[in-house]
């Protein structure tokens, strides 16, 4: 077992293979933003509390800076680039823009992925819940209930049945 | 963020011999220790990620839970929420999916306490940051720090969630390191501050957790684990409290209890467990009495005496909460 500082990695991104030479101590999110120059996913806190930074690494929601690139060898990682359907906007990202689930415009990498994975987990199952499993992605806009509808209008799109009626706890 | 050197480890064996090294740490789900790294409040050199290890394993077996070190919170919650919904109680209402998705159950129970000066961006004074440097929380700002158990030396709390879930199941944590393997209560697992704070459980730098064992029992199923906190999702406890009961016909035969966001420990509620037997379940003075018989010897701070009757009535509810739950004659 070697211990490195720096090493050469290759990170597979929304299926393209990069090799970078990087420290170890560089995060996923410095990684795609400053060496790969896919700056989609945000740095809101830096700090695992915010969500804007979420990608998907093996199918699943993470945090890309709370994430070590190093470790990322033979992964595979998507991002909101990875999103896109035929060069245009994906249903999640449709369903955002239709129900005005944004203001700036900061956290919105961050919701959709959040939201992509929610979906595919199966927590759509109604506003409460859609609430609850999106409670990782802060939105300093508060566009909670636009995101809460997007979210919901998604699901339906990709064929999940949601209960938006229910009322708020 | 200082530089360090990484590996990740093929095997336990050489896990276990990087650690030797005092200056090597132990990486799992990193969301922990990244944020050290960021903050200066973990400076290795060297780096060892152990998420290569078998140590990720989810066992539901008649006579108990075996849970990996490396297994996910977001992967065990469903395993095992049907036999044990304290434990999926606990770990769903921690962090947030993506948190949950990341974070290993070992790295679960050694992260560290929330204290707002142990966190600051600039160094204030604290035991646990700088030693001997005071205790900032002590006479600032204790809304969130221990009732019970608490020193001069530091007054903060404990803030996972699992661990208390945990130590109300009587379950143990399964430790490697050079001198072999070992086995300690959760209970036993955290120390409290007296004059060194800076140690905060019994884990020795060159051991590994390899796994936590839950017994079963006819107690697990009617349990429930109570999360009071300062919005509705994605927060620390102010106030938590994991309950599991056996109950025959409403009448409490054994009775488990740990109080979490109340100490550096999981705080088990040994009198009240005692008081509860025999009681009905229906009878919210007796109950409330048994659960005061804990409280007797709770120290609030300047600013959160509050945190006192709110434990109580917490306890209460999640009593009859549990008490509803999977009506098991023992
Ligand atoms: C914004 C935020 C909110 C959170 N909210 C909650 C909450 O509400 N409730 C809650 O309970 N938790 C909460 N957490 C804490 C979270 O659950 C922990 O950070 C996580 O469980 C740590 O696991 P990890 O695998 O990421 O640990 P790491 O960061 O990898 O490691 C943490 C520590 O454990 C050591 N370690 C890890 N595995 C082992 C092992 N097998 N043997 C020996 N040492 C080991 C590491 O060396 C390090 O010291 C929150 C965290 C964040 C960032
Ligand atoms: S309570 Fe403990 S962690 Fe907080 S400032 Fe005091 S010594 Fe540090
Ligand atoms: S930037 Fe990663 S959680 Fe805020
Ligand atoms: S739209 Fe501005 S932070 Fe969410």
């Amino acid at each position: 077992m070697r211990f490195d500082e720096e090493s050469e990695v290759t990170l597979r991104v929304n299926g393209e293979d990069h090799v970078i030479h990087l420290e170890s101590r560089m995060t996923l999110l410095d990684a795609l933003r400053d060496r790969l120059g896919l700056t989609g996913t945000k740095k809101g806190c830096d700090g695992g509390e915010c969500g804007a930074c979420t990608v998907h690494v093996g199918g699943r929601r993470v945090l890309a800076c709370m994430t070590l690139a190093v470790s990322l060898a033979d992964a595979d990682i998507a991002t909101i680039e990875g999103m896109a359907v035929d060069g245009g906007l994906g249903p999640i990202q449709r369903a955002f823009l239709d129900n005005d689930a944004f203001q700036c415009g900061y956290c919105t990498p961050g919701q959709v992925m959040s939201a992509a994975a929610l979906i595919a987990e199966g927590h759509a199952g109604s506003a409460r819940e859609i609430r609850e499993w999106m409670s990782g992605n802060i939105c300093r806009c508060a566009a909670y209930p636009q995101i809460v509808a997007a979210v919901a209008e998604a699901a339906g799109a990709l064929g999940r049945t949601v209960n938006v009626t229910e009322p708020a706890p | 963020m200082k530089a360090f050197a990484y590996a990740k480890a093929p095997d336990l064996a050489a896990a276990l011999a990087a650690i030797e090294d005092p200056g090597t740490s132990v990486i799992a789900g990193g969301t922990e220790m990244v944020n050290w790294l960021k903050e200066g409040i973990a400076t290795p050199e060297r780096l060892v990620d152990i998420n290569g290890l078998p140590l990720d394993g989810i066992d539901a077996r008649p006579e108990g839970l075996r849970l990996g070190a490396l297994a996910r919170m977001s992967d065990a919650a469903p395993v095992v929420a049907a036999e044990y919904p304290v434990l999926a109680e606990s770990l769903l209402c921690a962090a947030s999916p993506q948190l949950r998705n990341m974070a290993s159950l070992g790295g679960n129970l050694l992260q560290r306490t929330r204290c707002p000066y142990f966190r600051a961006e600039v160094l204030l004074p604290c035991n646990k940051r700088a030693p001997g440097s005071g205790c900032a929380a002590r006479h600032g700002e204790t809304r969130t720090q221990a009732i019970f158990g608490w020193s001069d030396a530091c007054v903060a709390t404990h803030p996972s969630d699992f661990a208390v879930a945990l130590a109300a199941l009587d379950a143990t944590v399964i430790i490697v390191g050079p001198r072999g393997e070992r086995t300690v209560p959760v209970t036993g697992f955290y120390r409290l501050p007296g004059d060194d704070p800076t140690v905060e459980t019994v884990l020795a730098p060159d051991e590994l957790v390899t796994a936590i064992d839950v017994p079963a029992g006819p107690h697990t199923r009617a349990s429930h684990y109570l999360k009071v906190r300062e919005r509705a999702s994605y927060e620390f406890a102010m106030v938590a409290v994991a309950a599991a009961l056996a109950h025959d016909g409403g009448v409490v035969t054994d009775a488990r209890l740990a109080l979490g966001g109340v100490a550096a420990r999981p705080w088990r509620l040994d009198r009240t467990e005692a008081a509860l037997r025999g009681v009905s379940l229906d009878d919210t003075e007796a109950l409330r009495a048994a659960v005061a018989a804990s409280f007797a010897e709770a120290r609030p701070l300047a600013g959160n005496a509050f945190k006192v009757k709110l434990a109580q009535r917490a306890t209460l509810r999640a009593l009859t909460t549990a008490g509803s739950r999977g009506m098991v004659a023992s």
